[in-house]
């Protein structure tokens, strides 16, 4: 029946194995909602935090003011102010009245030979325009006002917690399901575990790089079109060395959710038994946002591996880091990916076979 | 010839297996039967590499079965399952492709496997659409598109019905006639009879039996004879050195030395003997008898 034309089945070499369940991996994830809808869900997020980041970080807008002519030479060259000219005193203050603006500048016998006039609060603002005040030298400016930085750190944190939680859970998905199905066994006698491995780490990891790529581009376009010019080249570097960190991250973390996943058979216990790698992955997130102008911590976070990803870049955006700061902080993550690769290969190894009850991983890192 | 010689398993306290050593002829199908948790799983996994064997050999035709020639085994484990979410032709395709195929010519491969097993039709169809049995028959195309030298199925058969299990057979006869040695383990020991010419007994993690079909009923014969005559036989009862195993009038199946028989059956000529004869036992028997 089936003998095929010629071509008899020869040795898969390790790298056309890795490259065939790699492309598996990469194909079923593009054809599954659940992914592309979590996808668009994530862009949209990144959106709406850069749209209200934008509006966060613009100053206010203009304050609208009167004057008289007298007073007309005050305000001339002063910037943030819509200037309305009335034609008396009296007219001026039935603008502020009817609120058509939020305070009027009027002649006074006072030194400064103005006064301001306003409805029922002091006009701040307008207040600061017209001081004089003494010029400040930063000698280490940051230059980022307090909303954006926030709204910042938030889109570092959630993109990649959501990636990773997205790649990473997909993974563990993959893994259990040969597992519960049993295809594992017609599969590691075809290849071995390390290529069937190394193929899934390597699919989702393409897969959250194109996707982390994809919410870059988006952000830069999204920062552009706000009109943000400086703001992004503040944060175009930041950005690339975000998807640096995570695409190298990200590895360290497919690694330990296929082991983690590997120990268990059944996909209603994948959450458990992957949830210390969640958790792993959620304290960057949450310690980003609690602790955005904390340098210390920040450095902190920017050094240990799974948090470098969010942390690195944030300092990178705040000023703090030094040229060669993101480069040690990146061969910490290869080295513990290394490390972490050798180790969750040989629990993922040592569980596939193992069907029924949760291996222990210290069991599974035995034999 | 793929020969297992003294592989041994343990699991932790328990030995899975003592001592397995049985050959896998070319061109023949080879049954393996025992009860549940006799160690039919285990032999096929270390078979196909999925488990180390504390000790023990794997060998074709004289070498050490190492990962190369596993390329060449197909296999098919106990409680199937495909890629839920795969098609069935993508996911036979794939299978093979990891065993070595060309892109083409496994896509070649599946195609023709697939209409030789009736599920043309359902090519493009989810897995977890398709019905058990369909199910089972896409698996056994898996284990069977890169044209195997080797093949295990664990309990091909469980589950299907008459006609699966016909077009189902006929595959693995056709594989085994194709030169390829084929080994399939079943509860089903009425259909080992008819398939099978080689059989392997286990039980217990140990081999009791292996051989050809035939040369093992004849060796488990023992000495029963089975007598037909015209009229009763309540004397046979009586005679010295006779077991009498089952009864109907006119007929018995006994035991007794074959001088004993010798006796029996002149003296059953008066009786009007309609047959004598060696009783051959069934599979079945030959099993019962043997694992006990």
């Amino acid at each position: 029946m089936s003998a095929p034309s010629g071509e008899r089945a020869r040795l898969l070499p390790f790298r056309s194995a890795v490259a065939l369940v790699a492309s598996r991996e990469i194909r079923m994830a593009l054809r599954s909602k659940a992914f592309l809808i979590s996808t668009g869900i994530l862009m949209l997020a990144v959106l709406a935090s850069i749209v209200i980041g934008g509006f966060a970080s613009r100053s206010g807008s203009d304050t609208a003011v009167a004057v008289v002519a007298e007073t007309s030479s005050i305000v001339d060259g002063v910037d943030g102010l819509t200037v309305t000219s009335a034609d008396s005193e009296s007219d001026a203050e039935q603008l502020v009245r009817d609120g058509k603006v939020s305070a009027a500048v009027l002649p006074s016998d006072e030194p400064l030979g103005y006064r301001i006039v306003a409805l029922d609060e002091s006009p701040g603002s307008l207040v600061q325009r017209l001081s004089v005040s003494p010029s400040v030298e930063l000698l280490t400016p940051s230059q980022q006002d307090g909303a954006l930085v926030y709204f910042v750190a938030l889109g570092f944190g959630l993109v990649f917690f959501m990636s990773s939680i997205t790649f990473g859970s997909a993974i563990a998905q993959s893994v259990v399901e040969e597992k519960q199905t049993r295809v594992v066994e017609i599969l590691l006698s075809a290849i071995p575990a390390r290529a069937l491995l190394a193929g899934k780490v390597i699919g989702n990891s393409v897969l959250a790089f194109g996707q982390i790529v994809a919410i870059a581009l988006l952000a830069s376009v999204g920062i552009a079109i706000n009109g943000a010019g400086s703001l992004l080249s503040a944060i175009g570097a930041p950005i690339v060395w975000f998807v640096v960190f995570f695409t190298v991250g990200f590895v360290l973390l497919a690694a330990l959710f296929a082991a983690t996943a590997a120990t268990v058979s059944r996909q209603q216990d994948v959450a458990t038994a992957t949830a210390p790698v969640t958790t792993l992955v959620m304290i960057p997130y949450l310690a980003i946002l609690f602790f955005t102008s904390n340098e210390a911590v920040l450095t902190v976070m920017s050094y240990v591996p799974f948090s470098s990803p969010v942390g690195m870049p944030m300092r990178l955006y705040l000023g703090q880091a030094q040229w060669w700061e993101p480069l040690l902080s990146l061969a910490i993550v290869i080295a513990s990916t290394v490390v972490v690769i050798a180790v969750g290969a040989r629990i993922y190894e040592n569980s596939l076979l193992r069907m029924g009850s949760k291996v222990s991983l210290r069991a599974a890192y035995k034999r | 010839m793929l020969t297992l010689t003294g592989i041994t398993k343990t699991y932790g306290d328990r030995r899975a297996l003592d001592d397995v050593s049985f050959g896998i002829e070319r061109g023949r199908l080879t049954g393996f039967v025992g009860a549940n948790g006799a160690g039919k799983t285990t032999t096929m996994r270390i078979l196909l590499g999925l488990l180390v064997p504390d000790g023990g050999t794997v060998e074709q035709d004289g070498m050490v079965v190492g990962a190369d020639q596993r390329r060449r085994f197909g296999y098919m484990p106990e409680e199937r399952g495909l890629y839920p979410k795969m098609k069935v032709a993508e996911q036979i395709e794939y299978l093979g492709r990891l065993r070595g195929m060309g892109k083409r010519s496994a896509a070649s491969a599946t195609a023709e496997l697939l209409e030789r097993l009736g599920l043309s039709e359902r090519a493009g169809d989810l897995v977890e659409k398709l019905s058990l049995g369909n199910q089972q028959r896409a698996q056994i195309a898996a284990a069977l598109v890169h044209d195997p030298d080797v093949l295990v199925l664990d309990e091909p058969f469980s589950g299907l019905d008459p006609l699966a299990v016909d077009s189902v057979a006929g595959v693995l006869s056709d594989a085994a006639a194709r030169g390829a040695s084929v080994l399939f383990s079943s509860h089903q020991l009425e259909l080992v009879e008819r398939l099978c010419q080689d059989i392997v007994v286990i039980a217990g993690g140990t081999i009791r039996a292996s051989g050809s079909a035939d040369a093992l009923r004849d060796q488990n014969a023992g000495s029963r004879f089975e007598l037909l005559v015209r009229q009763d036989l309540e004397w046979l009862s009586a005679v010295d050195g006779v077991r009498i195993l089952q009864a109907r009038p006119g007929w018995a199946l006994f035991e007794a030395s074959p001088e004993t028989a010798q006796r029996v059956l002149e003296r059953a000529i008066g009786s009007g003997v309609v047959s004598f004869a060696p009783h051959r036992p069934s599979l079945t028997e030959v099993f019962r008898e043997v694992v006990q």
